[in-house]
């Protein structure tokens, strides 16, 4: 039999998370140019709406009015396909995502999990690795040397840095037991913060997500001085939009996954002894998981405008040299701590 | 030879610093200490006060002799100083002034000051550079450049101003202060 509320609760979740996490993404493209503009001694967008908060309307109404090119030597269907795979993993990843507690009304349970995977972490890491094909399709349909370039780099940044990534994951799981990610999220209920425990596999998963979100200082493949925007040169229009859009859908999930991954998720210090009822609590749990999926957020901005943007080779020497044995390092000494100390 | 070496070894300033080249220590080669440090720069930079000036809105304070568009001044009893006597337009090197002198007929003695008077006064203010010959030619006291900006606009032809926008109104809210160019014209002559 067919369990109609369980679709129903499914289907009105991942409204939300669709609505939500696109809403995030246009008002992080205003959150960054307030940022860099506030670091920069600016003022930032003001003009729009009080203090500028119209911005990201206009700026996506714009998107849709601008006029649609597509090259004359490109590839019509991949050139549709690449922006169109980059939004759809890019909003796939939020499936997983523990967003608080559950809801119950009466005897029916509302779980703000889409998936409650058992192999969750391999699920997030293989459709981050199926994203990356987005840019690369994008890259190789243009049919420009600037935007074969630009995914050349995306695929190889991409590769180079998911290894350290998901080893600095293995270190997580290696004390979680579970690849579920409620499960990790809710073994650092209290104040048993994964950070506290392993935190060269913060540091690495960190500038890992950086490296994958091709966020500054890793923002190679679509450096605009030197490739002119990388692999989205020739686009316009609406699948730019997508491409940029992805890109602050991801660095939204990765502020989400970097949180439950080392900062309890929606867990915070005191949680339990406050005895709320469990609506209550629910809510509060989205709140606390926000204010970290925010300050995450600002953390990317934050760095994007202090730190230049590495050269080619620093890049791979930091990704194959220096990060992939420092995780290897840091597996090693979670296994033998495991074993012989616990 | 000698005299070049005595040239380049002498010091002009205590400000130069000794460039080195030593390798950086283990903490150093981490980089992270001076990225947190970089970031604590930026992140002092959220609060610190801001340069920009919200144009349309605010304006910067403007020196009492800069040079921006032209006023026509009246005099006491509001009328027009102008006598279309042409100086201003010889004067001017971009030739931007253009006039058309009439005469003063009965019962306008309240709008102008003197018998003759200028029709028509246009300034192409896309070929005007601001130089302020035009007020150092008037013998009447009645241009003056003004410490208004130019306001942008997308059609050319917006830019030939005529007494519309040149001549002051009559009311005291509607007069152009020139006072603090004046001031400083009297001085330097």
């Amino acid at each position: 039999m067919i369990d109609w509320w369980l679709i129903l609760d499914k289907v009105i979740l991942i409204v939300i998370i669709f609505v939500v996490s696109l809403g995030i993404a246009a008002y992080s493209t205003y959150g960054e140019r307030k940022i860099a503009a506030l670091i920069q001694d600016r003022i930032g967008p003001d003009r729009a709406g009080p203090w500028g908060i119209l911005q990201p309307l206009a700026d996506g109404g714009k998107f849709f009015l601008k006029e649609d090119i597509t090259p004359k030597d490109a590839d019509k269907f991949l050139f549709i396909l690449g922006p169109s795979l980059f939004i759809l993993t890019a909003l796939m990843t939020s499936a997983i995502i523990p967003w608080g507690k559950s809801f119950v009304f009466g005897d029916h349970v509302f779980s703000l999990q889409v998936a409650d995977l058992n192999v969750g972490i391999l699920y997030l890491l293989a459709v981050v690795s199926i994203g990356g094909y987005g840019i690369m399709i994008g890259g190789w349909a243009s049919n420009n040397k600037f935007a074969l370039l630009g995914a050349l780099r995306a695929s190889s940044q991409m590769i180079s840095y998911e290894l350290p990534m998901g080893m600095a994951i293995i270190s997580i799981i290696l004390m979680s037991n579970s690849l579920n990610l409620r499960e990790i999220v809710d073994m650092q209920q209290g104040f048993h913060w994964n950070v506290f425990y392993q935190p060269l596999g913060f540091l690495i998963f960190l500038i890992c997500a950086f490296a994958e979100c091709n966020r500054a200082p890793f923002d190679l493949p679509e450096s605009e001085s030197e490739l002119i925007g990388g692999y989205h040169t020739e686009y316009s229009s609406m699948k730019l939009g997508f491409f940029l859009f992805a890109e602050y859908i991801n660095m939204f999930i990765s502020a989400a996954i970097i949180s439950c991954l080392f900062f309890g998720g929606y867990h915070f210090p005191g949680i339990d002894s406050l005895n709320m009822s469990p609506n209550l609590a629910a809510i509060v749990s989205i709140c606390v998981l926000f204010a970290k999926i925010f300050f995450f957020i600002f953390f990317f901005m934050w760095v994007r405008w202090t730190l230049p943007r590495f050269r080619y080779d620093q890049l791979m020497r930091l990704g194959w040299k220096v990060l992939i044995p420092l995780s290897i390092f840091n597996v090693l000494v979670t296994g033998a701590w495991l074993t012989f100390v616990k | 030879m000698a005299h070049f070496c005595k040239i380049n070894t002498m010091q002009l300033t205590n400000r130069s610093k000794v460039a080195s080249v030593k390798t950086l220590n283990w903490v150093e080669k981490l980089y992270l200490p001076a990225i947190i440090k970089g970031m604590m720069i930026t992140f002092s930079h959220i609060f610190k006060k801001k340069a920009t000036v919200r144009y349309p809105e605010q304006k910067r304070p403007i020196a009492g002799v800069y040079r921006g568009v032209h006023v026509l001044k009246r005099d006491e009893e509001g009328r027009e100083n102008c006598t279309a006597c042409g100086l201003c337009a010889v004067a001017c090197p971009a030739e931007a002034i253009t006039m058309d002198a009439a005469e003063r007929q009965k019962g306008e003695e309240h709008l102008y000051r003197e018998e003759k008077y200028a029709a028509v006064y246009e300034i192409n203010m896309l070929r005007c550079i601001f130089c302020g010959l035009c007020e150092e030619a008037c013998p009447k006291d009645a241009i003056y450049l003004t410490d208004r900006l130019l306001p942008s606009n997308y059609a050319r032809n917006t830019f030939i101003w005529g007494k519309d926008l040149l001549v002051e109104g009559t009311t005291p809210e509607t007069r152009i202060d020139i006072s603090g160019r004046k001031n400083n014209y009297e001085m330097n002559v």
